[in-house]
């Protein structure tokens, strides 16, 4: 009987997931600093909700409960999703995402490992679509607003959508950079002008750009692990910075110059995390060059020219759909063939 | 992008630092090597009762030699080589052949081969034998005399050695490569013996070089062994011949001979060939010593060294007479021999022994005994997440995590057509897997299934073939009677005197003949299958295969291996040093080289 090799060496999955966790955390951690502690509610409501959802998704399909519950997949998806819908959004959309995320985009799949699409992204598609305004209204950062709201304050709008008395929701929401800027230029006005904004910082948006630089740590530290490659991640920002660079020197009173489309909106969420996901991305080292690249370029026009705040979750979905292409396209040579 | 991804590579590979060049993957298991390695190598006094398996080398079964009753001689031929593709085999000691028939053999299928049983007389007298003038022989004659003397690639795959070492004008051989890289975690024969024999395995080193005529000859050793590295040095420095002794990373598979061979000279042996073809020829250093046992001693191949180690209390190397029983040997080393417990080769390659009281052969380099510690028991398997792990580990750069997938859905021209063949069945991706996903085992199922459906399409095709044959028989016959009434009526009328009738009726009746004939044939083929689509001929083909042989059950994966198992020659796996580690040419080399 032939059952070598009888050693081996690798993390468990659990052990990979709770890594991709905790290097969420410098992100969160920023988050926390620039939108208030709502987000740890999200967050809470996500893992608690993905959790449950498994569970009850394992049992009815007959799968070992304890076996799937523990692998971390699903908090990672909850996280992800948590992450990437607006701070303060109403607790029931944040339940239905998850509960989007999980059964609708992974279980019905067949669970951890046969999605083939991001199931955050599926998710977060599918409220977009759905709830359009609510997905679209983002709170200004604190720094910004005119009225900070609190821990508890927070915690009052999420669960009943009720902010403090005298305090109007417009003093709590603002446009967020990608979007002002899409409905300034709509307006005629020139970057410069736009630029003057308060809403804009070093780089990105003010307060955001922080939170993709935590995304960024956090990312590092995934490449540092050998959690991630480099690929997707470099191709990813390489190519919003291309396409950006592009456009911005043609005309830099239209075009946003790339540091901001780096800093902005979603990108460092999606270059170390989103795209990232092993089980709907593609395998070879050229196919992930391509479909990062894809992607990233994919995300810059619908950023500038699309409808939607962010390109990254269409992005994604449909270059998921290209994996099997991009991964049979993109075999790479075995040793002592000829390419 | 080409650029950027080579890039990478060239910076994973360190190049410039150690001017070798490298493979992609590889792994660093731990080594445990050390604990064999305190001690010199222990010599084992042949045993009352050994068994000789007639198989012990990649080829035709010997050819028996003796009869039960015999009295043979230590050093005496048993059997001899049956053809070129073949090695003898010899009494390991002097004593009595007291039967002859199948036992049981350290092979992973676990099935017995046919065996010689030797009782051992104690006196262990030599037969006469004399060293080899072998410069003054004709190559073809020394050639015969290693053939004559069993002598096999000993790093695992036990190749005959003679074929290897014979010129060929098509594919000179322009660098030998001697392989003392062991590359797998616990083994330490080759070590030893590289530290203990070196000038013995230079002596052979100086034979095979001669047979080759290879202009450069170079000893591959991980740089984890310092002192056989320092040993070898010191030794080749006093050859008349130029040996490079070059110390290579220490990573596995390392010591696979492709592998090697890519390392030291940066060419990589094209898929499916053999190392010739690129001018380099390949042996593991105990092949080379036992060269020089049989050229400069004249002894045959009836020992070898075999590591000792794991849950033993004296862990080393033995020189163990070939046919003693393994557990004999793991008593000697203070262990414990249970049956199913036992592991021959390394942790990466090796296998389960189906018994503890299998006898030493030629390609047992390392007996491990286990503990539950050492080789715990894998973790349930979970889905594969398609992390690539196993791709970034694996030495041939094959996709396993796609191999996987499609040997899971039985997808067997997928999986061919991603090079399953191309594995060598290192185990790398499975020592990765986060999923704790047996990749391997998937692969030898798979490799085996394809195997077995292509011999059952190549049976379909013999009988479809021979049922036109005999389809195209009876037609002929018929017509040929025809032929023949139609001359019996014309020759009934000739009689009557109308000649030219008889000619015309005679005529016509071939004609109809033929054309009867023409109908049959036509629907001979439209019945047949040779407009079916490649597909349904599978189908077909496939069926046919079902009736002939008797009613298959589902198949398992450890069925398909015993099956693919008993069909090949049940050479030993190959260690990750493997002389000729290419389980795919394992079937087509015999032919190859037989020409």
């Amino acid at each position: 009987m032939n059952r070598s090799p009888y050693l081996t060496d690798a993390p468990s999955v659990t052990s990979i997931m709770l890594r991709v966790l905790l290097a969420l955390v410098p992100g969160i951690a920023a988050y926390v600093w620039v939108f208030g502690g709502g987000i740890l509610v999200t967050l809470a409501l996500a893992s608690v909700t993905a959790l449950s959802v498994e569970a009850l998704m394992l049992k009815l399909r007959e799968r070992p409960i304890r076996m799937f519950i523990t692998d971390g997949s699903a908090l990672v998806t909850a996280w992800l999703l948590a992450l990437a819908l607006p701070p303060l959004a109403p607790w029931w959309l944040v339940v239905l995402g998850t509960a989007i995320a999980i059964v609708l985009a992974k279980q019905l799949y067949g669970g951890l490992g046969y999605n083939p699409f991001n199931p955050a992204m599926v998710a977060y598609a599918a409220l977009l679509i759905s709830f359009p305004l609510l997905m679209t209204s983002w709170p200004a950062p604190l720094a910004l607003a005119e009225t900070q709201l609190g821990f508890i304050e927070q915690m009052q709008f999420i669960f009943s959508g009720a902010l403090p008395t005298g305090v109007a929701l417009d003093a709590v929401t603002s446009a967020t950079p990608l979007d002002y800027l899409k409905t300034q230029l709509m307006l005629n006005h020139s970057m410069e002008e736009i630029a003057q904004s308060t809403i804009f910082g070093a780089l990105g948006g003010q307060g955001i750009e922080l939170i993709a630089a935590g995304y960024l740590l956090g990312g590092l530290f995934l490449i540092q692990q050998r959690i991630i490659t480099w690929h997707l991640p470099t191709a990813f920002l390489a190519s919003i910075a291309l396409i950006a660079a592009i456009f911005y020197l043609s005309d830099a009173s239209r075009f946003a110059d790339p540091a901001f489309h780096l800093f902005s909106g979603a990108t460092m969420l999606c270059a170390f995390f989103i795209i990232t996901d092993p089980v709907s991305g593609p395998t070879t080292p050229k196919g992930k060059l391509i479909f990062a690249a894809g992607i990233g370029f994919m995300t810059y026009i619908i950023r500038v020219y699309g409808g939607y705040p962010d390109g990254v979750a269409f992005a994604v979905i449909f270059f998921n759909i290209c994996v099997p292409l991009i991964d049979a396209c993109t075999q790479p040579r075995v040793f002592g063939h000829e390419k | 992008m080409n650029a950027i991804v080579n890039i990478s590579r060239l910076l994973k590979g360190k190049l410039a630092k150690t001017g070798l060049s490298s493979f992609k993957g590889g792994v660093h298991p731990p080594q445990h090597k050390l604990e064999s390695t305190t001690s010199p190598i222990r010599s084992v006094a042949a045993p009352k009762h050994l068994v000789l398996p007639l198989r012990q080398h990649v080829g035709n079964v010997s050819k028996l030699q003796v009869a039960v009753g015999d009295h043979v001689l230590k050093g005496q031929l048993l059997a001899k080589a049956d053809g070129q593709v073949s090695a003898a085999v010899h009494a390991p000691t002097s004593g009595v052949i007291a039967s002859i028939g199948n036992q049981l053999i350290p092979h992973p299928s676990g099935l017995p081969d046919i065996s010689i049983t030797l009782e051992a007389d104690g006196s262990d007298q030599w037969i006469e034998h004399q060293a080899l003038d072998y410069l003054s022989m004709s190559k073809p004659e020394l050639l015969d005399h290693l053939r004559e003397a069993g002598v096999v690639g000993l790093g695992g795959a036990t190749f005959p050695s003679h074929i290897k070492l014979r010129e060929d004008a098509r594919h000179p051989v322009r660098t030998l490569i001697i392989n003392g890289a062991e590359c797998e975690p616990y083994i330490s024969c080759d070590d030893m013996l590289m530290r203990e024999r070196t000038d013995e395995i230079v002596r052979g080193i100086e034979i095979m070089r001669y047979l080759l005529d290879a202009e450069v000859c170079a000893i591959g050793i991980e740089d984890n062994k310092p002192e056989a590295i320092q040993a070898m040095r010191e030794a080749v420095a006093k050859s008349a011949i130029a040996i490079d002794v070059i110390p290579v990373p220490t990573i596995y598979p390392g010591g696979g001979a492709k592998q090697l061979i890519k390392v030291i000279t940066g060419k990589e042996v094209p898929s499916g060939r053999l190392p010739t073809e690129i001018g380099v020829q390949c042996f593991n250093v105990a092949t080379a010593y036992s060269v020089h046992r049989v050229v400069n001693h004249g002894e045959p191949v009836i020992s070898r060294i075999v590591t000792v180690t794991g849950n033993v209390d004296r862990p080393g190397n033995y020189e163990a007479p070939l046919g003693i029983s393994i557990s004999e040997l793991v008593q000697l080393a203070g262990g414990e021999a249970e049956d199913g417990d036992l592991v021959m080769g390394g942790p990466m390659m090796g296998f389960n022994l189906p018994a503890a009281d299998v006898p030493v052969v030629k390609a047992t380099n390392c007996i491990i005994v286990p503990s539950a510690e050492m080789f715990p028991e894998p973790e349930p398997a979970l889905p594969c997440i398609r992390c690539t792990r196993c791709a970034d580990a694996c030495p041939v750069n094959l996709q396993p995590q796609e191999l996987y997938w499609f040997s899971k859905s039985q997808n067997l021209e997928k999986a061919r057509e991603y090079k399953i063949f191309d594995c060598i069945e290192c185990g790398c991706c499975t020592y990765v897997c986060p999923s704790n996903i047996p990749l391997v085992q998937y692969y030898r199922y798979a490799k085996s299934e394809i195997i077995a459906q292509d011999r059952a399409k190549e049976a379909a095709d013999i009988a479809r073939e021979r049922n036109e044959f005999r389809l195209m028989r009876i037609e002929r016959e018929k017509q040929e009677r025809a032929q023949k009434h139609a001359q019996k009526a014309a020759g009934a009328k000739a009689e009557a005197g109308v000649d030219s009738a008889a000619e015309a009726a005679k005529k016509a009746a071939i004609a109809a003949a033929v054309e009867r004939a023409k109908a049959q044939k036509a629907e001979v083929v439209a019945k047949n299958t040779e407009e079916a689509s490649p597909r349904v001929e599978a189908e077909i083909a496939k069926i046919e295969a079902r009736r002939a042989h008797q009613p298959e059950p589902p198949v398992q994966p450890e069925q398909a291996q015993l099956f693919a198992e008993q069909q090949e020659a049940p050479a030993a796996s190959g260690t990750g040093q493997a002389d000729g580690l290419q389980p795919l040419s394992k079937e087509k080399q015999p032919t190859e080289e037989a020409k």
